[in-house]
């Protein structure tokens, strides 16, 4: 889905970067959908569209909390599986049958949903509003009906997984930040994916049965509609409340490996655990009380409006927070450069970097003249895409070894992070200038305003970063794929680290540990500890006579 | 074509091939394990973050000096507060831009990996998390009062005497309208929207011409239904069937089956009919679900009627009549023109989908919501002709943009903006189409 998720967006970009250019490979690989090598403007909004969705939810959210999730949660508490290894089974292929529809509603006449991954009706309930709104549009919603099913009861199943399968001595404020964040996630999730599905569900019947729950005064395609009374902005409410929650479900995950990789590869405990904990969980409460900061523009009332900027900044609070904790684990540390420390220190950055244009956009008064510009567009691809996607890196490059028994290359890991970071502040970096210009998202070209002559020529360079960016994802792909097979064997604790994934034979066994549960007796950041000789101690070593333990 | 396509798997190919060599001499001539990371890549990363923090911070810079000058100055009186907030913001936003990832990128140099050091063990500090959670929260105070005291000056009521237009949007362009003499604006109902009235203004008249215009419609349907083969076909079987009741049915006792003679002359009269058009050969074969559609089409039909029919005429409250003040309303297309220094209060509506109206150069923007009106207010303080002075570009012209995504020609729904003198203006909206007498 990854790689569905990022050639889509070379595809636009080639648009948006050489608008009306000619590339004859497009034809012949999409047919109708490139007339004369040229992109079709309902193709160009159907990939932004599917490249939003794919990337949010079947990347972003099942990629990092969906397969972490599973990986390290019976490992680093302690367990010998997941609760309930049934509901895993069902969340998996439901995610997969979702998968399917999702790509194969690319190929139905009329092509994929293409309102935007946000599906804003009226324009996607109305086939006559656009082509992209007939099938495609039905597909989109029958696959994330059942994506949600299966976010649902894979988080159920974390959440009940970390409560009660935690080994002896490992209490909660003992767990690893990393299990702190897939258990805030899945509480996220469990809470805000229904909401997504009740407006889905209620989307459906005003396309099929009639209704007009989010329509009114519709005149179209030479009809006035028989639907009054509803409102489009109600859908909205519902899809932010699902839909700023889901920010944090992308992220928290990432911000939960990174701490872990920061600490094992700074030879430091993580500075203060207890305000990372805390800091997650005011994040995670902020997130359900924010999302009408996507609809400042929307003729809502101006007091709302008042009210959600005050809850947005809030969370600049926590965040700001757990920026400094991460520079000061840093601090006089001792900082090994395996690729999965670069990435983390790379996540850092973007999450700084794109969560400060945050608080200009939680402005109202300025996001009055930034909404759906490409200021958005950078903002959020750094601070949530760039730093989820690094934290998933992270975690490859990190736990590659728990999941194969082998190590990847760590060459080819810097020529990867190297390639990646630039190349990912090299795509959305500029895109503020051509935002704070004035430049809409969602243009198929925009290079007949004037207006925008000025940052015109960014674009352009935009789409060469954007496309040696995703080029050099392949060295990643090649490396993870060939170590499967030739990589180095790994070693039972390679990064010398202090948590439970260690303590298990690097061979794959049924149960995790061979003998008996491990039992824990100290918290999961013991590294460079002045009591002990060894820069760190496993979470199973007894505490020395007279150490104070965590 | 193919060639190329050949060359792109052979290059690929050829690629994978050099990666692995260069994986498996990698990992050869390190003679290390992949987990251990030697002296020289350690040197070699941690330079490679002040490198990356010098370019990024020298890029950021010059995209600054290049692009910093984003938008001409604001065009509305709420727009120079805005822009001063955005400067402000934007001042401090960078200023932390730099600070924490200067710390970011230089720790990694300072504190790459020795192994004759030992990490320092510092697992909280309450001072300094009392540090970075208070001095924040001062700051975004500080940014939010500001904020939000430019949002209530933007967003409070417009004055009684603003002038109002109207910006109605539908897939793929503007109409601006404009109030008439009497002040008023017509009001609007969708169900009243023709060619010739696209913003569906209610008038006496223009309520006639809808019911006429769908009975009309529904007339010609029905006729094409009334000729239809299958149906006349099955219609007189069921009237040859109650003609001749009980002699092919074997319950010929039930009551309904006896006739009176005016309902049997009624349904030979209908059989004759049935049968003129069946012989003359005027039917029409229809499939079943052409016929349902059209069915279909007449009900909804039928109910765009009845919800014209329930439109109510009123009165305003200084006794003009609701249905006749939209008569003289000017409806302007393609450019629309504001005189300076007054307060002018938009009016957004759509007809289809969500539109967005975005004035960059008056820092404004108010989604288009059918069935919700929406309002956003500016001054403009600018003419077009000073502002192609300031920018010495005579072609410069202010514009309103879609966006909100709204269909295929979404990046082509523009209409244009002049600003001129009070007196100007008055001459210009004099000579705009009145919607009156587009309707003769």
């Amino acid at each position: 889905m990854g790689i569905a998720g990022v050639m889509m967006s070379v595809l636009f970009r080639l648009q948006l970067g050489w608008p009306g250019e000619s590339f004859a490979i497009l034809e012949t690989f999409m047919g109708k959908w490139a007339p004369n090598g040229v992109l079709d403007r309902n193709a160009y909004l159907a990939l932004t569209t599917i490249h939003g969705t794919i990337m949010v939810f079947f990347v972003l959210t099942a990629g990092l909390s969906g397969t972490f999730s599973n990986l390290l949660i019976p490992l680093q508490i302690g367990a010998r599986d997941m609760a309930s290894g049934f509901l895993n089974m069902l969340s998996y292929w439901f995610f997969a049958v979702s998968s399917v529809i999702m790509l194969f509603s690319l190929m139905v006449e009329g092509g994929a949903a293409s309102g935007g991954w946000t599906i804003y009706p009226p324009l996607s309930i109305l086939p006559q509003a656009m082509p992209g709104s007939g099938m495609g549009m039905t597909l989109w919603l029958v696959s994330m009906t059942l994506f949600v099913v299966s976010s649902l009861l894979g988080s159920l199943n974390y959440i009940v997984t970390i409560i009660n399968l935690r080994t002896k001595g490992l209490s909660m404020t003992r767990l690893p930040l990393t299990i702190w964040a897939f258990f805030i996630t899945a509480i996220l999730g469990v809470l805000s994916f229904p909401v997504l599905v009740s407006a889905i569900v209620l989307l459906m019947m005003d396309r099929i049965m009639g209704t007009a729950f989010y329509l009114s005064d519709i005149f179209i395609g030479g009809e006035a509609l028989d639907a009054t009374g509803g409102s489009p902005i109600l859908f909205q409410h519902l899809f932010w409340f699902l839909g700023h929650p889901e920010v944090y479900i992308v992220l928290i995950p990432a911000l939960g490996i990174s701490s872990e990789v920061i600490a094992t590869n700074s030879r430091k405990p993580i500075f203060g655990y207890k305000a990372m904990v805390g800091s997650l969980m005011a994040i995670g409460f902020l997130s359900f009380i924010v999302w009408a900061h996507h609809m400042f523009v929307t003729g809502m009332n101006p007091f709302l409006g008042s009210v959600f900027v005050f809850t947005t900044l809030l969370i600049a609070i926590p965040s700001a927070v757990k920026a400094f904790n991460y520079i000061t684990t840093l601090w006089r540390g001792n900082l090994i450069f395996t690729p999965a420390m670069l990435f983390s220190i790379g996540l850092v950055s973007t999450f700084v970097t794109g969560g400060l244009t945050g608080i200009i956009l939680a402005d109202s008064a300025l996001d009055v003249t930034l909404h759906d510009t490409y200021f958005v567009v950078g903002h959020f691809h750094i601070v949530m895409g760039l730093s989820a996607i690094f934290g998933m890196f992270a975690g490859v490059y990190h736990w590659f070894s728990k999941m194969f028994g082998r190590m990847m290359n760590t060459k080819l890991g810097y020529v990867h992070f190297w390639l990646t970071i630039v190349c990912g502040y090299g795509v959305f970096f500029p895109m503020h200038f051509v935002g704070l210009a004035g430049a809409p998202r969602r243009y198929y070209d925009s290079s007949s305003f004037d207006f925008l002559s000025a940052t015109a020529d960014l674009q352009p360079i935009i789409s060469v970063f954007a496309i040696i960016g995703a080029t050099s994802q392949l060295i990643f792909l090649f490396n993870f794929f060939y170590s499967i097979f030739r990589g180095q064997k790994a070693v039972q604790n390679p990064w010398k680290s202090t948590t439970l994934e260690w303590t298990t034979p690097v061979e794959h066994i049924h149960g995790n540990w061979p003998g008996p549960l491990p039992e824990v007796h100290r918290w999961a950041y013991d590294y460079s500890n002045p009591v002990h000789e060894e820069d760190f101690v496993l979470q199973t070593t007894p505490l020395k006579d007279g150490e104070v333990g965590h | 074509m193919k060639l190329l396509i050949l060359l792109v798997i052979v290059v690929g190919v050829i690629a994978v091939a050099q990666l692995a060599k260069i994986y498996q001499l990698s990992a050869h001539m390190r003679g290390l394990r992949e987990e251990e990371i030697s002296e020289a890549d350690t040197r070699m990363n941690s330079s490679l973050w002040i490198v990356f923090m010098f370019v990024f911070f020298a890029t950021t810079i010059w995209q600054f000096i290049r692009y910093g000058d984003y938008l001409p100055p604001s065009a509305s009186a709420h727009g120079e507060s805005v822009d001063t907030l955005m400067n402000y913001n934007l001042a401090l936003v960078i200023f932390v831009f730099f600070v924490v990832n200067t710390l970011l990128f230089v720790f990694p140099y300072k504190y790459r990996y020795n192994k004759n050091r030992k990490a320092h063990f510092f697992p909280h500090d309450t001072r300094l998390e009392l540090i970075w959670t208070v001095v924040p929260s001062v700051v975004l105070a500080v940014i939010i009062i500001f904020g939000l005291k430019t949002w209530a000056e933007m967003t409070g009521p417009a004055s009684d005497d603003a002038i109002r237009v109207e910006i109605y949007s539908k897939q793929f362009d503007w109409t601006a309208r404009y109030a008439g003499d009497d002040g008023h604006f017509g009001a609007t109902d969708f169900n009243l929207i023709t060619p010739a009235n696209p913003l569906g203004i209610i008038t006496v008249e223009g309520v006639k011409v809808v019911n006429d215009k769908v009975s009309g419609k529904i007339a010609k349907l029905q006729a094409t239904l009334d000729i239809e083969k299958g149906y006349l076909l099955a219609q007189k079987s069921d009237i040859e069937a109650t003609l001749h009741g009980g002699d092919s049915h074997g319950h010929g006792d039930h009551e309904s089956h006896e006739i009176s003679p005016e309902q049997k002359a009624h349904l030979e009269g209908r059989l004759q009919k049935i049968n003129d058009v069946l012989s003359s050969g005027d039917a029409v074969v229809l499939s079943d679900a052409a016929y349902e559609a059209k069915e279909d089409k007449i009900f909804r039909l039928d109910r765009h009627i009845q919800r014209v029919l329930e439109l109510q005429p009123f009165e305003f409250s200084d006794g003009l009549n609701g249905w006749e003040v939209g008569k003289d309303d000017r409806i302007v297309k393609g450019e629309f023109h504001l005189p300076i220094g007054r307060e002018i209060e938009f009016v957004f509506r759509s007809r289809d989908v969500i539109h967005s109206a975005f004035m960059p150069h008056f820092r404004a923007q108010m989604n288009a919501v059918p069935g919700l009106p929406t309002r956003f207010k500016i001054t403009p303080t600018i003419t077009t002709d000073s502002m192609r002075t300031i920018l010495d570009n005579p072609e410069f012209n202010y514009i309103l943009l879609c966006n909100k995504v709204c269909g295929a020609a979404h990046f082509n729904m523009a209409m244009g903006i002049v600003v001129e003198s009070q007196e100007k203006y008055d001459s210009w909206l004099a000579e705009q189409n009145v919607y009156a007498a587009e309707q003769n």
